[in-house]
């Protein structure tokens, strides 16, 4: 090497390393005025659809619509595995070394629980939307979390409590073996024995990995219960009403009640399998026309242009709620304490097209009306995607477990 | 009623049947797991995912070319066999010479970018495919209703099996297979192309794997993670059977899925983890597994 290439090499070197050191200094003063979101949920498995890349984009087109203000805001996503170590894991990563202000959506009520703890003891802001489990507003509450979309007592009074009012009176529950099997399970006996019904038996289903339900439906059919209650959800949920549908279950006059099921999951069934099904959810594309209005918005940005799902929505909804509350308290004084953050957005009313308006309760339940809905047969559908007709509105204020009954310590103390 | 263990003999019966059912596709998959491990040496992980991509083949043969469950239960396994063909000749010929551990690292990997693309391109929740018109309903046994559509798999799932182990038990291509396996410079020596046979067999082993696909698509849901589900499993099957052993590959697929189907009624819960159980005392007690050639 000459001695002329020798130093032209040194000086591009102190160049490089002069402008390099530029954006260091430059990023760390921006990493101090950007709110960072992260986005947490199955990627990889049977939840993908119902959140995963969906809800990312949903999170920023909150981001997108709410324009300039005054921060940055950068949103990070990645996948839990559905797994409790993986998902705190990540969050403990996120808040401690990668500087994640808000954790948001979190499907799985194991892993939606273990991050919960990680948010508390970091003191930062979580926004659960997909996690189901009621413990979350109740025996398990935070001041750090906000429980948006919806839970089991809520699914388990839509679409438990429409059952018996119809006369199912007698249950047999399949449930997925996990928190969330376990807690809709729980709080849709409660319904069934305070209106007068009974549970006849229950399987515990090995969550994941069980894709054969037909023995379970067997055995939920020889207790001769009037309505098979499916605790579980996603993938389990379509593998128990196809498979009940092969096995005429349904035909002998046995009602299958879906306790979650999202549009998704009707979508991957089909109308003619489908069709007929009662199901709760808060959200749906076709409500009204603000809802319409946000499906527009967001549908181009979506996996596969599907319309968003209640889960996916309710991120939406959330990381505009929470960006408009960190807006009024300075980004400096949101980033410093989560719980602080939390208490503004319970202070404020909510409103998006998602939800419409709504309140945030002390406990972290986020309050909003919800809808019985019946799935059409395949000659109702006009099109893609329309799936759902309005069987009953629950309002706001009946439709989520009294403040007083989830024992959740903020609300006693 | 009469009660066996407390459970009413009916529902002990109609679980038996039921576990028989899914035994069928542990032993289809199985199968060609083994075939592929007792001629190429390989532990092919991919299985799983050629499993799913014959259940969705079925599904793109129906959508988009208007093709039904008939013509997909002869096309998918032919479609998705010649992929397997091309994965051979391209990428696992390579490995044959070196340790098992690689074959199974490629194959490993192999197998979790097709569910990547899968996933990317069809989601996750899954994709509907009806049952055949031909075999719907079902029929009343006294015990309980089976659909017509489980008898139909348990019925082509064994006749799937026997045809597979006559070929390679009983005519002169499965001789020559044979002996490929035992010495393959030898019967190359003889003028036989084994490299050729060798490509065939795994295409034949994954043609199996998507035929297996075909008929669990009306029941289960057809998602690109249905293969990893059940692989694990299956490979389970094929460790208690015996690496490379058929029969022991079928014997135990069928056992295993009734054991399966009875612990779904005495501890639900337990119903995953109890072929891993045997596994572990199969593994204690007779290391090459039950008709494997220790």
């Amino acid at each position: 090497m000459t001695d002329l290439s020798r130093r032209t090499l040194l000086a591009a070197g102190t160049a490089a390393a002069a402008t390099g050191a530029l954006p260091i200094s430059r990023a760390r003063a921006q990493a101090a005025n950007t709110i960072k979101i992260g986005v947490l949920n199955d990627q990889s498995g049977l939840y993908r659809d119902l959140s995963g890349p969906g809800s990312t984009a949903c999170v920023r087109q909150a981001v997108q619509e709410l324009g300039a203000l005054g921060f940055n805001v950068e949103v990070i996503q990645a996948d839990h595995q559905n797994r409790p170590d993986v998902g705190s894991n990540i969050a403990r990563q996120w808040l401690d070394r990668d500087g994640v202000d808000l954790i948001i959506d979190v499907p799985t009520s194991s892993v939606a629980l273990a991050v919960a703890g990680v948010v508390r003891e970091k003191n930062k802001a979580y926004i659960n939307s997909t996690g189901a489990s009621s413990d979350l507003t109740g025996s398990q509450c935070s001041p750090n979390t906000v429980h948006w979309t919806y839970d089991t007592w809520m699914l388990a009074n839509g679409t438990g409590g429409a059952m018996v009012r119809a006369g199912g009176d007698t249950w047999f529950f399949i449930t997925a073996d996990y928190a969330f099997g376990h807690a809709l399970e729980r709080d849709t006996t409660g319904f069934i024995r305070a209106n007068g019904g009974r549970v006849l038996g229950s399987v515990r289903t090995p969550f994941p990995g069980t894709t054969d339900f037909s023995s379970f439906l067997v055995q939920a059919q020889a207790s001769r219960a009037k309505v098979i209650g499916l605790a579980n959800a996603g993938g389990d949920t379509i593998n128990c009403i196809k498979q009940a549908a092969e096995f005429g279950i349904t035909r002998r006059g046995v009602k299958l009640a879906g306790l979650l099921v999202f549009i998704t999951d009707v979508h991957s069934l089909g109308l003619q399998t489908a069709q007929g099904l009662s199901l709760t959810e808060s959200f749906y594309w076709d409500l009204n026309d603000r809802t319409r209005a946000l499906t527009t918005r967001v549908r181009p940005n979506m996996p596969a242009n599907a319309p968003p799902t209640m889960a996916q929505a309710g991120c939406y909804a959330g990381a505009l709620h929470y960006l408009k509350a960190v807006k009024e308290m300075g980004v400096a004084a949101a980033k410093a304490d989560g719980a602080a953050t939390i208490a503004r957005m319970k202070a404020m009313p909510t409103n998006d097209d998602a939800f419409g308006e709504g309140t945030i309760r002390p406990d972290g339940r986020k309050i909003h009306p919800v809808y019985l809905f019946e799935v059409k047969a395949p000659g109702e559908s006009r099109g893609p995607w329309d799936y759902y007709k309005v069987v009953q509105t629950v309002p706001a204020d009946q439709a989520f477990r009294p403040l007083a009954e989830g024992g959740c310590a903020l609300v006693r103390g | 009623m009469d009660e066996i263990f407390g459970i009413p003999a009916p529902l002990l019966f109609g679980q038996l049947l039921l576990g028989l059912i899914n035994g069928a596709f542990y032993a289809m998959l199985s199968l060609g797991l083994a075939v592929i491990f007792g001629l190429l040496n390989i532990i092919n992980f991919t299985h799983g995912a050629q499993f799913m991509m014959g259940a969705f083949a079925a599904w793109m043969l129906l959508e988009w070319a208007g093709l039904g469950y008939w013509w997909a239960l002869l096309l998918a396994p032919i479609i998705v066999g010649a992929t397997g063909v091309i994965t051979e000749r391209l990428m696992i010929r390579r490995l044959y010479k070196l340790d098992h551990l690689y074959g199974l690292l490629l194959t490993f990997g192999i197998g979790l970018i097709i569910e990547g693309i899968f996933r990317n391109e069809f989601g996750s929740s899954g994709l509907p495919y009806r049952i055949p018109p031909q075999l719907q309903g079902s029929w009343d046994l006294g015990f309980m209703f089976l659909p017509i559509y489980r008898g139909w798999v348990v019925i082509f799932a064994l006749f799937a099996c026997l045809a597979t182990w006559l070929v390679i038990e009983k005519t002169r291509l499965g001789a020559y297979l044979r002996a490929a396996t035992e010495n393959a410079t030898l019967v190359q020596a003889f003028g036989v192309n084994v490299p050729r046979m060798i490509t065939l067999t795994y295409g034949a082993g994954v043609g199996l794997a998507a035929l297996a696909g075909v008929l669990a698509a009306p029941i289960y849901s057809v998602n690109p993670q249905m293969g990893s589900n059940l692989i694990i499993v299956v490979f389970a099957v094929v460790v208690i059977g015996g690496m490379g052993s058929i029969l022991g590959s079928v014997l135990t697929g069928f056992g295993l899925g009734i054991v399966e189907g009875l612990t779904k009624v005495f501890w639900p819960e337990a119903s995953a983890t109890v072929i891993f159980v045997i596994m572990a005392i199969v593994l204690l007690a007779r290391p090459a597994g039950l008709f494997g050639r220790g």
